[in-house]
């Protein structure tokens, strides 16, 4: 699907200083039971969000209304196990539009980049950095530009640059998506599966 | 020049590569199911466009089938709903659908193989992480998102930067009670969740050349948790006398033509990867889980290790420790048990219901242990009528449930309670992944058999009598 096109993001940040944070927790497994892509984000990090009798865990940050932002900052290793797109769906959904960590699992950044939610790989210094100046003033803004590659805390004005491949940067800064692009190569791909052997 | 495994079928797949971009892949089979599929459906109604090779398309239902009286109408009326979805989607668009009550329905990671879908060489994606068990027969098989499962149906490709290339060489033979699940668990417990990610894997050396389909099924399965796009074994004796005679496989001349094809797929003499390892095989142990990712696991008979001597922040340890009631330096020996489980996609074969009976023969069920034994298909279900192991699992007060993913994501009603002890045979034990508040230890079918035979986590090698080696 095409989405809003991604330019520059200057927002504070919601910190999840945890490693390994895995699709599970983004969404449960018992919430994708739905046949259409909404509503994913009443149940963003659910089980670390709410008691079993659906009262807020006081304790967890996006219950904490110190802390609010388009920007999710989580420990290294983030989103790894499953494949489910409804974890990108559901931050989307809740209203981040970037994630930064240092080290991101393969197929959530697949596909959060399909989806138009930028993940922002930084260095394990520079997250650190993040973390403290977070936690010291919650206010603190992050700025994300995309055009330049560089994610910038906005208060000291200390500066990062970050990877992405030039297609996918080209598709993000337009509100892109592959299928179009995918479908303009349709007289290759036939002519590709009528030579095929095997 | 002298080229990988991986290099030779991803190289003969790309239909463009995009400068500073992603290469466009065309994909050989397409599987798909009832939870990750519905949104693409709708994405390709919306743009008016239809599926490209529905021919190319297998659909299976298995997230949220019950596993119990399927028979009957799904009660859950979310999954009902997303059942029926699959169901009226590929009626619409022309897959072929084994939906719940067909006899070829089953977890798609089972049946792919089971019908010869699955073969050496292959491109195939499923929304499914566990998707790289596909690459046990020499496929190049990755999990994908919604989106690319509905680019997929629209163009039969996918577009993604190539992978580096990992080899993982395990030498030697396995002791008495290892199993390829406990292979699998040791060399994700040495390199980490993320220690394999960006690569793609292939799994080299004695141990697997020794390994039967349905042991390298459960390896590459479980590629995914060490952070891999997938992994793979090349074709061998052992692949291609699974391959010959199955449904979808090539008949006659095509057969003739296919079997030479799978014998030129394999890594050539000289050919570089970007990251090697090597692993002595003789010194596995069977092995357990302890904490809250895949990653976090030991030989069954050693203590749990102190925060300073695992990688990652100790907030992080503790955390995981604390949800599982565990503490650094616990025995694991003796752990209590509540639940055991033994199925899923990664043993959920018919081996791993050989090893389970191959323990609890003659032994009885713990009274404190609830036993869940779910088939991955019908062919299963079939398989342990016929070789008589139901009537060793009746006889040690164990009862036989119908095919699905079941417990290990609990999307159906196998749901281990919160607080509660599962030892499972299934891929993650993730915070609340077989039930809210559940605590999961992952570990083989033998190690399964033991707990629910002795109601603790319990050594299988103990227990295990001369011809099980």
């Amino acid at each position: 699907m095409a989405y809003d096109k991604f330019t520059v993001l200057r927002s504070t940040a919601v910190p999840l200083p945890i490693e390994n944070i895995d699709t599970d927790q983004i969404i449960p497994a018992r919430f994708l039971k739905a046949t259409e892509r909404v509503g994913f984000g009443d149940n963003l990090f659910r089980d670390w969000r709410y008691n079993s009798d659906n009262t807020p865990k006081q304790d967890f940050v996006l219950n904490n209304p110190t802390y609010s932002g388009k920007i999710l900052v989580g420990g290294k290793n983030f989103g790894s196990g499953s494949s489910r797109e409804h974890a990108a769906w559901a931050i989307y959904d809740y209203g981040f539009r970037c994630v930064v960590s240092s080290f991101f699992a393969d197929i959530f950044k697949g596909n959060s980049l399909n989806i138009g939610v930028l993940p922002v790989q930084v260095s394990p210094e520079f997250l650190e950095k993040i973390f403290t100046a977070i936690h010291s003033d919650p206010r603190t803004e992050l700025e994300v530009n995309l055009q330049e590659q560089t994610i910038t805390l906005v208060p000291t004005g200390e500066k990062e640059s970050f990877d992405i491949n030039s297609y996918k940067k080209n598709n993000m800064l337009n509100g892109f998506d592959d299928i179009d692009y995918l479908l303009s190569l349709k007289p290759d791909i036939e002519a590709f599966a009528e030579a095929k052997e095997f | 020049m002298s080229s990988t495994l991986f290099d030779k079928v991803w190289d003969s797949h790309v239909i463009r590569k995009i400068e500073g971009g992603p290469d466009v892949v065309f994909i050989d089979r397409h599987l798909i199911h009832e939870v990750t599929s519905p949104v693409a459906f709708l994405g390709l109604k919306s743009r008016g466009v239809k599926v490209l090779y529905p021919e190319r398309t297998f659909a299976t239902a298995d997230h949220n089938t019950p596993t119990i009286n399927q028979h009957l109408p799904v009660q859950d009326p979310l999954s009902a709903n997303q059942l029926k979805a699959l169901e009226s989607n590929t009626a619409e668009y022309g897959i072929s659908h084994w939906g719940l009550g067909h006899q070829k329905n089953g977890i798609v990671h089972v049946v792919g193989p089971e019908y010869g879908i699955t073969q050496p060489g292959a491109t195939i994606v499923c929304g499914d992480s566990h998707t790289s068990t596909h690459g046990a027969f020499g496929a190049i098989a990755f999990g994908i998102g919604t989106s690319e499962v509905e680019m997929v149906l629209a163009s039969q490709c996918i577009m993604q930067p190539k992978p580096k290339k990992m080899r993982i060489n395990v030498t030697g033979k396995l002791g008495k009670g290892v199993t390829p699940k406990d292979v699998a668990l040791f060399i994700i417990s040495q390199l980490t969740t993320s220690g394999a990610t960006g690569y793609f894997v292939e799994y080299a050396g004695e141990v697997f050349e020794n390994m039967t389909m349905e042991g390298r099924m459960t390896v590459c399965n479980l590629s995914i948790e060490m952070g891999a796009r997938g992994g793979m074994i090349a074709p061998d004796e052992t692949t291609i006398n699974y391959v010959r005679g199955r449904e979808f496989s090539p008949k006659g001349e095509a057969w003739e033509k296919a079997e030479a094809y799978y014998r030129t797929l394999k890594t050539d003499e000289g050919a570089v990867f970007d990251k090697e390892y090597t692993f002595d095989g003789s010194a596995i142990e069977p092995m357990i889980t302890y904490g809250t990712n895949p990653g976090m696991g030991i030989g069954i008979s050693n203590d749990i290790p102190d925060a300073e001597q695992v990688e990652g922040g100790v907030a992080t340890y503790e955390k995981s420790l604390d949800y599982m009631g565990f503490h650094e330096g616990d025995h694991m020996i003796g752990k209590p048990v509540d639940y055991v489980f033994v199925g899923s996609c990664t043993n959920g074969r018919i081996e791993d219901f050989r090893a389970f009976a191959s323990l609890v023969k003659g032994r009885h069920k713990a009274d404190n242990v609830t036993a869940w034994l779910v088939p991955g298909s019908h062919i299963v279900e079939s398989q342990i009528k016929e070789e008589g192991i139901l009537d060793i699992l009746t006889e040690a007060g164990f009862t036989l449930r119908q095919p699905g993913c079941s417990a290990c994501l609990a999307m159906n009603d196998d749901k281990v309670p919160a607080g509660k002890y599962a030892v499972s045979t299934s891929n993650r034990n993730f915070e609340g992944r077989q039930g809210p508040g559940a605590r999961t230890m992952l570990a083989s079918p033998l190690v399964a058999a033991a707990a629910a035979v002795t109601g603790v986590v319990t050594d299988p090698r103990t227990l295990l009598t001369e011809e099980y080696a």
